[in-house]
């Protein structure tokens, strides 16, 4: 739930930054006020707002899991945006493009199968390791 | 290989340092913000314990957490800038598959993850996906 909102915040919120930005003048590196204006465009605006939603559900997902088990996720977006451009906007999608969706979607799958976070006691970090242990005692107790 | 017309319009290494802006800062920003999430513990567990309010609260005290956040913002700058030299079809791909690849190594080495084959297989099969869907 939480990482399928991931992937639908991400690609929809780019894509409104990318219609934004595409109509304004060309951005240099001298005059960085003129990036700040461009928040202020209705479009980029709504970019942002998706992005901060991204954003809200990519931290909850990070709190119980790994970075490396998230981000595959967040690539399964790309495919989202491609299969609604073709079903919803009928753009035509060429056999590589359908190669890449196969690919993340099996990517993302082979992912999910594994452990979301990292056994850290089995690691042997000294620090958590001692103040874990009297609870277990007391567990046993 | 021939050089999309769109690229060739901006300047091969200026693109090229375009891009490897965003995947760097996004990488610092992203390892830093999971390293301060992971220090918080699970937010769905605080959340049950002192409400929305606590688990916004916990985020926000978070050194770490503003680290990251201001990488992640500077990652966020310098992809408007690219987006408005270079077309999306070029710039979200590339900076995001060569991300994942950044950030399985990142993880690995700063945030001490157990990035196993299955894990790199799938970093590898995503970044090649995202590769051929830009297309």
């Amino acid at each position: 739930m939480i990482l399928g909102l991931v992937s639908l915040c991400a690609p929809l919120g780019d894509s409104c930054l990318s219609r934004g930005m595409s109509t304004l003048p060309a951005i240099t590196l001298a005059h960085p006020a003129s990036l700040i204006a461009a928040i202020f465009t209705p479009w980029i605006a709504i970019g942002i707002l998706l992005l901060i939603g991204f954003f809200a559900s990519y931290l909850t997902a990070l709190s119980w899991a790994d970075l490396t088990f998230v981000l595959p996720a967040t690539g399964l977006g790309n495919v989202v945006i491609a299969l609604l451009s073709r079903f919803w906007l009928h753009e035509a999608i060429s056999p590589s493009r359908w190669a890449g969706i196969v690919l993340i979607t099996v990517g993302v799958g082979f992912v999910a199968q594994g452990p979301s976070l990292t056994e850290r006691p089995a690691d042997g970090a000294p620090a958590p390791a001692e103040t874990e242990q009297p609870t277990l005692e007391e567990q046993v107790r | 290989m021939t050089i999309p017309s769109p690229v060739s319009a901006t300047g091969l290494w200026a693109s090229v340092a375009m891009i490897a802006a965003i995947v760097l800062t996004s990488t610092a920003g992203e390892v830093l913000t999971a390293a301060a999430m992971k220090s918080i513990g699970d937010l769905d567990e605080i959340r049950a314990r002192s409400g929305m309010k606590g688990a916004i609260l916990a985020v926000v005290t978070c050194p770490l957490f503003f680290a990251g956040v201001g990488f992640l913002a500077l990652s966020f700058f310098s992809l408007l800038m690219a987006l408005n030299h270079l077309p999306v079809s070029l710039v979200a791909p590339a900076s995001a598959s060569l991300t994942l690849v950044t950030n399985a190594i990142a993880a690995k080495i700063f945030l001490k993850e157990n990035v196993d084959r299955r894990r790199w297989t799938s970093a590898v099969l995503v970044c090649v996906g995202v590769y051929f869907l830009a297309h």
